[in-house]
């Protein structure tokens, strides 16, 4: 089990949160045109990486914020957590 | 009986306490601190089991967790547990317990016939076998096998116990309380960490108990008991025995099972049989020990060869001679140990020891007390049975190839070392990458992953002064990084017997003309001539030879088989034993009970149930609950005899035709508040929000980003600025994260706060025809008329002195409403509404009635909306904005989803009007066509039609448009039904929708 720094609660253990996919994505901006190659990348195509890996986690039975985290998907080092709001660098 | 192998004072076991059981159906004695191991051996039983494969006769090998015979089906107050190690089961009063995988007795076995087979059953028998006739596995080879095989029967009946979880957080972790561990605990709980010690065992001390060694003027047991009585005064302590941390998992979470009750006869009152604890530690210490290795000979599984460290340790913690003629075979110093102990006991040992002339303080001490040694000797086969009757031996020359003249001499038990194995388990299962240790030629942990370090024998430490020196200072400076103080404690003087390098000499050759099998996984009978054959046909990656053969397998995990294993891999493939490797080690260490596992989430535990407020109502009046996600919901009010089916029928008609009431407190509720929430929700759903007027509620429908309809309801405008979102009951939880998703992440610039309301209010909804006049009364103050309360209208209202919110919202599709009051208040509007009622003649529904009447309506709900359809497919599309962009707008472009033909929600009604149609039949042009017949819809809902006094259906049918009269069949394989229907428009009833405006 994951001890996960929730960058509003500290550590809690992973049971607290639930998965939220690649922090990465970015939603294409409403009423814009958009060719479907791009819309298709963004709902559906996702690269699996090996690795450090930005990804999302909420803090479903904690403070219910949806934060970015820094992860090794093989190794599952976490390296570094942020809020919703701070860019990853 | 008379327990005969047992001594009259040696021993930690308490003579004054005399217990009884029953093995095998004969009653037995032993004494309180035996294991079931120590007292059968007391009584002269070797014979336990039989063995998995060749059924070959099975006694006791070890005496602790690296057991891999003695597994025996034990039965405790009523119940019964399969793969129970007898070396680990402790005693109690009216123990009872059967020996496993022999038919029909321990004795006579008919599967050993398999032995006489076992040329017939080599490395992947089963693989090559049973693999054709292919219709030959379910019916004659798999039973056959479940039959011979497997270890004991799990009990088929329902667990009365009870087991908990525990979740911990220490400073330092300490797995095993040997010396090591005892020293570490110590040291850093002198210094202020929080330290938990956990023991696998029930005596703490590990092989201080064993072994001869004085520590500070005290011997290693004394020492042993101070540290534990001065630890468990330490409020900053934990000291657990019969605790077995069996898992290292990420993140310094580690798993421990503690058995509280399974030593004794019947759990106590409000006690747990296991406990399961999750403890997050800051700094493990594994100080798991080691176990002793076996040396490989001919027939070296037969009953009363067993490791010589657990003859020692029955001899010194259960005062039990495991034979009174003993045959000790070593490769090392420890073989000594063993003899000299059974020597003090009066009984005369002969030691083969298969290095040429060993000199050390151990051995000369043997030789002093005149115990007969024969070096450069080896056991080439043992004879006997069921039990050791005699040992070939041999003098073996110095390059370990050719032996002399066989002799035999007699013996009635062999002890064998072979040196020792760390215990590297969690270690491993940490993420440390082993290395091998080429002196003592076994692996040990080497860089760590985690915060973990190893420490004395598990680390191939195998003097005690080393150990507790090392111990003890990693102990201090561990505890000082955490706690930042400074409190070293002394290190004790230790005495201890000095010894001599061990010989790297593992497996006897066979002499010339004989075939005996030579074990190296006894659980698995996996013999040398198994892994031969293995490598023979192409087998090089150790775990592909480990599955192919089973060696190290099953729930021993090749505590004793997988060194000899890789040494044999690695001398037939001419590589040394690091470039063999090993394989992977997975937790659990030792089994644990399914029981301990799942704790308390069993059965209605295994999820919280919710009850709306109005749940004892219901079930004072005969309702009958459906689970509806987490929560229980009415399915009918059951009246007289009626049935589910009669029930419902009375409770929708009289919905049509007077009034009914259904608790909708389930339905999931959001509060939304703030300036941009208008922009919120036009983002979220599918149609326009910007200019809902304050005090009118709209029905919307929103989408994940790839189009397919995630959730339905109404929202209603309370104020400027304040909204109340309804979800479905399934899709609550997952809206209102997606609803945060996107205010926290897409648009954080959007002023608006979300919060679930679900159990904050309770719901009644209150439709049919009479319902306006039941409102009144219920609201005399309020104007409920048509102008006054329009449809999709809100207002509030004084119930009775309650503060209520009215919804003129509907889904069976009558003239509706919806009343909500605070949750506390439910169960007064409930009876309020009902007590008023009844002059309309209401009747509360369930959600069998409310299926029917919005299934007979057209109105879609979870069946359609079932994640794979589009606001097309369920007729929806008039609720798509072409002004305004939304979630999932973009996806709905996609060629699928344009396609002429797309699937569309369709009623369906039988020919013959009688004929009930099952839910998810499919929908077939031809019910004759050859297979596979090709699908053109299937049935998502079904009712009967209280409007029509018929069945009805809904269905998902491809080209749903253009299907509008047409005669299609149902069928239902599973049901064996072919049913010809009839595709109607899904709006069976009042299609223009006039109700519920009326």
């Amino acid at each position: 089990m994951l001890h996960i720094k929730c960058p509003h609660c500290g550590m809690r253990s992973q049971n607290e949160f639930s998965y939220g996919g690649d922090a990465s994505v970015k939603r294409p901006e409403l009423g814009k045109e958009i060719s479907d190659q791009d819309w298709d990348n963004f709902v559906y195509n996702r690269k699996s990486l090996r690795g450090k890996h930005w990804e999302l986690w909420q803090h479903l039975s904690g403070c219910r914020q949806w934060i970015k985290v820094e992860r090794d998907t093989s190794t599952h080092e976490i390296f570094n957590t942020l809020k919703a709001t701070e860019e990853i660098s | 009986m008379t327990q005969s192998f047992r001594l009259e004072n040696t021993g930690l076991i308490n003579r004054s306490k005399k217990l009884s059981f029953k093995f095998n159906g004969k009653n037995y004695y032993g004494y309180e601190g035996d294991t079931l191991a120590s007292a059968l051996i007391a009584n002269g039983v070797h014979l336990i089991g039989r063995s998995f494969k060749y059924h070959r006769p099975r006694g006791f090998f070890g005496a602790g967790v690296d057991e891999p015979y003695a597994i025996v089906q034990l039965y405790r107050n009523d119940e019964t547990e399969p793969n129970v190690k007898a070396t680990e089961q402790e005693l109690f009063d009216g123990l009872e317990a059967t020996s496993v995988n022999c038919w029909p007795s321990v004795n006579f076995d008919v599967g050993a016939i398999n032995n006489f087979l076992k040329i017939f059953l080599p490395a992947g028998f089963y693989y090559k076998t049973f693999m054709w006739p292919k219709s030959f596995w379910y019916k004659i080879y798999e039973p056959f096998i479940r039959k011979a095989a497997g270890l004991g029967v799990a009990s088929t009946k329902h667990d009365k116990e009870r087991y908990e979880h525990k979740y911990e957080y220490c400073d330092l972790l300490i797995a095993g309380s040997g010396p090591s561990g005892l020293a570490s605990a110590y040291a850093a709980a002198k210094n202020g960490a929080r330290v938990i010690l956990a023991e696998d065992k029930a005596r703490f001390g590990g092989t201080l108990l064993t072994d001869e060694v004085n520590i500070g003027n005290k011997s290693g047991k004394e020492w042993a008991d101070g540290i534990i009585a001065e630890l468990k005064e330490m409020p900053n302590v934990t000291v657990k025995n019969r605790s077995q941390v069996f898992g290292y998992y990420d993140h310094n979470m580690l798993v421990m099972s503690e058995r509280i009750s399974d030593h004794l006869p019947e759990t106590k009152k409000f006690h747990p049989k296991q406990r399961l604890w999750y403890i997050r530690a800051k700094e493990v210490l594994i100080s798991s020990g080691s176990i002793e290795r076996p040396i490989v000979f001919g027939n070296n599984d037969t009953p009363g060869v067993m490791l010589s460290s657990a003859a020692k340790e029955y001899l010194k913690v259960y005062g039990v001679l495991v034979g009174k003629n003993p045959l000790i075979f070593t490769n090392n110093d420890s073989g000594y140990e063993t003899a000299i102990e059974f020597k003090k006991n009066g009984i005369d040992a002969l030691i083969l020891d298969t290095r040429k002339d060993p000199q050390s303080e151990i051995v000369e001490e043997a030789k002093n007390l005149g115990i007969n040694i024969k070096f450069s000797y080896v056991v080439v086969a043992a004879q006997g049975y069921k039990k050791v009757k005699s040992a070939d031996i041999a003098k073996i020359s110095e390059d370990k190839e050719v032996l002399g003249e066989v002799e035999n001499i007699k013996c009635d038990c062999i002890c064998v070392s072979g040196f020792w194995t760390p215990t590297i388990h969690l270690a491993s299962q940490s993420g440390n990458k082993t290395k091998f240790n080429e002196s003592i030629d076994a692996f040990v942990p080497g860089k760590s992953k985690q915060n973990e370090k190893t420490l004395g024998a598990a680390n191939g430490t195998f003097t005690l002064e080393e150990t507790l020196k090392s111990s003890f200072e990693t102990g201090y400076e561990l505890s000082k990084k955490i706690t930042n103080t400074d409190n070293k404690t002394s290190f004790p003087n230790v005495v201890e017997k000095k010894s001599t390098v061990h010989d790297k000499f593992w497996c006897v050759p066979l002499p010339k003309g004989k075939n005996y099998k030579r074990f190296l996984d006894f659980q698995n009978d996996v013999a040398v001539s198994d892994i031969e054959i293995a490598l023979k046909e192409g087998y090089r990656s150790i775990e592909h030879v480990k599955r192919y053969t089973t060696l190290g397998m099953a729930t021993d995990q090749g505590k004793t088989s997988n060194l000899n294993g890789l040494q044999l891999v690695s001398k037939i493939e001419n590589k040394v034993v690091p470039n063999v490797g090993h394989t992977t080690f997975r937790p659990p260490y030792t089994p644990v009970s399914i029981g301990a596992i799942v704790g308390r989430e069993v059965g209605k535990h295994s999820k919280p149930t919710r009850k709306s407020p109005m749940h004892y109502w219901h079930e004072k009046n005969n309702a009958v609950f459906v689970d509806a996600g987490v929560w229980l919901r009415p399915r009918y009010y059951k009246q007289g005899n009626e049935n589910l089916f009669e029930a419902s029928k009375r409770e929708a008609k009289n919905v049509r035709s007077n009034v009914g009431v259904c608790d909708v407190t389930t339905l999931g509720k959001i509060d939304i508040k703030g300036p941009d929430a208008a922009e919120l929700l036009n983002r979220v759903y599918t149609n326009a929000w910007l200019k809902l007027p304050v005090g009118k509620a709209r029905y919307g429908v929103m989408l994940r980003e790839d189009g397919i309809v995630m959730d339905d309801g109404t929202t209603t405008r309370i104020s400027e600025n304040h909204y109340h979102m309804t979800t479905t009951t399934a899709q609550a939880a997952n809206v209102l994260s997606h609803l945060e998703y996107y205010l926290q992440l897409v648009w954080p610039e959007l002023n608006v706060n979300v919060v679930s309301t679900t159990e904050q209010w309770a719901g009644a909804a209150i439709a049919g025809p009479k319902s306006r006049d039941l409102l009144q009364k219920l609201f005399p103050n309020n104007d409920v008329s048509n102008e006054g309360l329009p449809f999709m209208g809100y207002m509030e209202g004084d119930l009775f002195g309650v503060k209520a919110r009215i919804f003129r919202i509907s889904f069976s599709g009558e003239l509706a409403y919806e009343v909500n009051v605070e949750s506390d208040n439910g169960n007064f509007m409930w009876e309020k509404i009902i007590e008023v009622g009844q002059e309309f003649k209401i009747q509360p529904y369930g959600t069998e009635a409310l299926s029917t009447l919005r299934i007979e309506m057209g109105h879609v709900a979870g069946s359609e909306l079932d994640g794979r359809t589009i606001p097309y497919d369920n007729s929806l599309e008039g609720l798509l904005s072409k002004k305004k962009d939304f979630i999932g707008k973009r996806s709905l472009t996609r060629k699928a989803f344009t396609a002429e033909d797309r699937q569309k929600v369709v009623g369906v009604v039988p020919l013959d009007k009688k004929t009930s149609i099952p839910e998810g039949s499919h929908l077939v042009k031809d019910s004759n066509a050859p297979l596979p017949n090709p699908k053109l819809g299937y049935i998502s809902a079904s009712c009967w039609s209280v409007e029509y006094d018929n069945p009805f259906s809904l269905a998902i049918l491809k080209d749903g448009k253009n299907m509008i009269g047409e005669k299609l069949f149902v069928m239902s394989p599973l049901k064996n039904k072919v049913i010809p229907v009839e595709i109607v428009s899904s709006h069976y009833v009042d299609p223009k929708g006039e109700r519920v405006r009326s």
